[in-house]
């Protein structure tokens, strides 16, 4: 009786966006008098930083600080359409309609500065802090708060855009299957370490690497929590989860999480993760959807490991001690 | 540790940015650290009442009778909806995308198809009684013969599980499955050194979120009726629940996202509807929100998914052909499944290029709780099942697995199986760079290759 190690390989790809697109979402901004930026919108955050990284996208357009900006979402009555949050599609739909929604709302901030400034707006830059500056001449500048409320009490004007991102939806082809069906792909290979236990059957999950390429990182502490989360989701799905143990049986299904056991602290392997980044075109500066394919590459690359570590193929999920113990017993003849 | 690495694809980076690639704290970070977010639940007001259901303990049955008196006797009892309550009772989620028939019941008609299916909503003073009631609703039932295998379920003489269906797979333009052909398969294998066919199977997955499933419709003093949800999608969830309450749109207001834990598990519209017939009949706020047994047991798993993948292969490990048989097991209902099904066949063959492909995606009803979306819909058992089929054809031809891969890996200018032309690809540098990571030796020749250079 030993412990076994071995070593298993996965590399997939993931679609960003709703299959045949048709997914539109829109975003709507305006200054306040303060010179805070609000966007308005209709999308969910699940936890995966949409928030955050949209508010990371307005500030980059509009120059300013990311504290200048707030994001008020999730409510039909204030907010306009979104398709919803699924599909990776969040960051991507989402980033590009705000971007849209601040570069107009930019034009008007810039306008509104050269009149206070008596400058033309095409001589102006944002230095990042708060400031519309004449290039060149950085002392000839106005913060942010003066800009807005003299567009609000002196020029009238709102400073405010528009922003809506749509993927016209596609049709496939029902004969052949041909389709556009994404917007761009993020690409992930990970390896997974295990060690076997071929006494008891439990697989523990070593150290996994994971490469991902996803376009721009726009936030990278959110890339890491989205990569080694999914990490730690594709290990559960590979060695603990079915809520049909015995499917295509009906019976043996867990009602609660004392039956549906899932990984904790203790369970979670060293991650190694690099990101690589390619823009997509398409992509808010670039980002793709990673949101959910981090999941995805764990598992084949445990099984393989399985495989690596003891010679047993399995070809059913969930890779449980039952499942390898009757696979060791198959080499065996035992 | 994760870092980033801009040594790879050198002339296509960006570096003048001042907020885009900086680490910035998620907004909802020290809310959920410190308890202090405000979940839908955290909500109370006056005069709240519990909406409890009362499920099919059958597989497929008939539904004889329904015997309501014992529970409509329960102290704190304010009414029992049935189907005869739900405006439209009919419906399917991707309707609003033009997806076809209705094909599930709000609540029950004379007809259930998984143990679970929703029969009689309670709605109560406190969630105790509502309890006690659904524990006192009698249902009689006339057995029907149940199907709970994919493949059992397609052949012939396998019973009906959904009649709106008409087959126990979801139709697509005529066809009785998402179909993908692309060269020619058979000449493939004719042709190949080695031809490799295996088997692999998944089963549900539960979406495991910490906040279950739910919602509270309060009234409003105009009559609008404003709906706190956990849903993923705000508008998706309103446009449902009107077509389903025969209401005008703006009559709805979802007020949302604060979502503790969705994983694709609240695109469904389960719970909202109810809870707002629930609502106006009562004019008082109702609170639907599911147990934990609910969660794992009744709302809608990651599908359980069979894989047919048969390879043709030459000596030198080139990929040549791939016929792909993919069972999606979609349950009694096809809530998002025909879309997975399609989002599968866009995936097929995975990230290679090779040049005969045909794939069958067959969305296939059985008596089991409807399957839905979850994340990696479509993708997630087809990469256990592709990249599990890649370690094997490795082995068998005693080839270094990822030399395997880089030698198939799709590059930009491919034309896929879809026949959209590939672009921005990235698969050989996230092979090349887990090698690194790992100290994967490769040759040369493979650590130069390029998912820019076409072949």
């Amino acid at each position: 009786m030993a412990i076994r190690r071995g070593r298993g390989y996965a590399a997939v790809n993931y679609p960003t966006g709703m299959n045949l697109g048709g997914d539109p979402s829109q975003a709507l901004i305006h200054a306040t008098t303060t010179g805070t930026f609000v966007v308005s919108l209709s999308s969910v955050d699940l936890g995966q930083g949409l928030k955050t990284v949209v508010a990371q996208c307005a500030a980059e357009v509009l120059g300013l600080p990311y504290g200048n900006i707030l994001v008020d979402t999730a409510d039909t009555d204030t907010g306009p359409h979104c398709m919803g949050t699924f599909a990776s599609r969040g960051t991507h739909r989402v980033g590009n309609a705000v971007i849209m929604a601040a570069t107009e709302a930019r034009e008007v901030m810039l306008a509104v500065a050269a009149d206070e400034l008596e400058v033309d707006a095409g001589d102006l830059e944002t230095d990042g802090s708060g400031f519309v500056q004449v290039k060149g001449a950085e002392q000839k500048r106005i913060h942010i708060t003066d800009l807005a409320l003299a567009a609000h009490f002196k020029q009238g004007r709102t400073i405010s855009g528009r922003g809506i991102f749509l993927k016209e939806k596609n049709d496939p082809v029902p004969e052949t299957g041909e389709m556009d069906p994404d917007s761009c792909q993020a690409h992930a290979c990970t390896v997974a370490v295990v060690d076997v236990d071929d006494e008891t059957g439990v697989v523990e999950v070593v150290t996994m690497y994971n490469a991902y390429e996803i376009g721009r990182a726009l936030n990278p502490a959110t890339v890491a929590q989205q990569v080694e989360g999914g990490a730690w989701m594709g290990m559960s799905h590979a060695l603990f989860e079915a809520t049909e143990p015995y499917y295509p049986a009906r019976s043996h299904g867990p009602a609660d999480f004392s039956e549906y056991l899932m990984p904790t602290a203790a369970d979670i392997p060293e991650q190694h993760s690099a990101i690589l980044e390619r823009p997509a075109e398409s992509g808010p500066f670039g980002a793709k959807g990673i949101g959910e394919m981090t999941a995805n590459a764990p598992i084949p690359a445990i099984a393989n490991a399985i495989y690596d570590a003891c010679g047993v193929r399995l070809t059913a999920m969930p890779f449980t001690p039952e499942r390898v113990l009757r696979g060791l017993d198959a080499l065996t003849g035992g | 540790m994760t870092s980033l690495d801009k040594t790879f694809f050198p002339g296509e980076q960006r570096d003048d940015f001042t907020v885009i690639g900086s680490v910035t704290q998620r907004a909802d970070a020290l809310g959920h650290v410190t308890g202090r977010t405000a979940f839908f639940e955290d909500l109370t007001p006056p005069g709240l009442l519990h909406l409890k259901m009362a499920r099919s303990q059958r597989h497929h049955a008939r539904i004889a009778g329904v015997d309501l008196s014992d529970a409509l006797a329960v102290d704190g009892v304010v009414r029992i909806l049935t189907h005869a309550d739900i405006p439209n009772n009919l419906y399917t989620p991707l309707k609003l995308i033009g997806v076809e028939p209705d094909d599930e019941p709000i609540l029950a008609e004379d007809t259930v198809r998984y143990l679970g299916d929703p029969i009689c909503a309670v709605v109560a003073e406190t969630e105790a009684a509502a309890y006690e009631a659904v524990a006192r609703i009698r249902v009689t039932y006339q057995d029907l013969p149940a199907v709970f295998d994919v493949e059992e379920a397609l052949a012939e003489g396998a019973p009906l599980v959904n009649e709106y269906q008409g087959h126990n797979y979801f139709t697509y333009e005529g066809h009785h499955c998402r179909r993908l052909r692309f060269g020619d398969v058979d000449e493939a294998f004719a042709r190949a050194d080695h031809v490799f066919e295996w088997r692999y199977e998944s089963a549900p997955i539960e979406h495991a979120p910490t906040e279950t499933t739910g919602c509270i419709v309060v009234p409003q003093p105009d009559g609008r009726l404003r709906i706190h949800s956990d849903t993923q999608a705000c508008f998706f969830t309103l446009d449902n629940t009107a077509l389903i309450l025969g209401t005008p749109f703006n009559k709805l207001r979802i007020v949302g996202g604060t979502v503790g834990g969705g994983f694709g598990g609240k695109v469904d519209i389960v719970v909202e509807p109810v809870a707002c017939v629930a609502a106006m009949l009562t004019n008082r706020p109702v609170k639907f929100v599911y147990t934990r047994y609910e969660e794992m047991q009744v709302s809608s798993p990651r599908a359980a998914e069979r894989i047919y993948i048969k390879d043709a292969v030459m000596n030198d490990g080139r990929i040549l052909g791939r016929k792909i048989i993919l069972y999606v097991d979609a349950g009694a209902y096809a809530r998002h499944s025909p879309y997975g099904t399609t989002k599968a066949a866009a995936h097929m063959p995975g990230p290679y290029a090779i040049p005969n492909v045909w794939a069958d995606c067959h969305c296939v009803f059985t008596n089991r709780t409807p399957s839905s979306a979850m994340r990696g819909f479509g993708v997630t058992i087809a990469d256990f099942a592709l990249e599990s089929q890649m370690d094997r054809i490795a082995r068998a031809l005693e080839m270094d697995p990822l030399r395997l891969r880089l030698l198939n890996a799709y590059r930009d200018g491919d034309m896929k199986a879809h026949r959209k032309v590939a672009e921005g690809t990235a698969l050989i540098e996230v092979i090349q760079k887990a090698a690194a990571m790992v100290g994967h030796e490769l040759p040369a020749e493979f650590r130069r290759m390029s998912s820019a250079e076409g072949r």
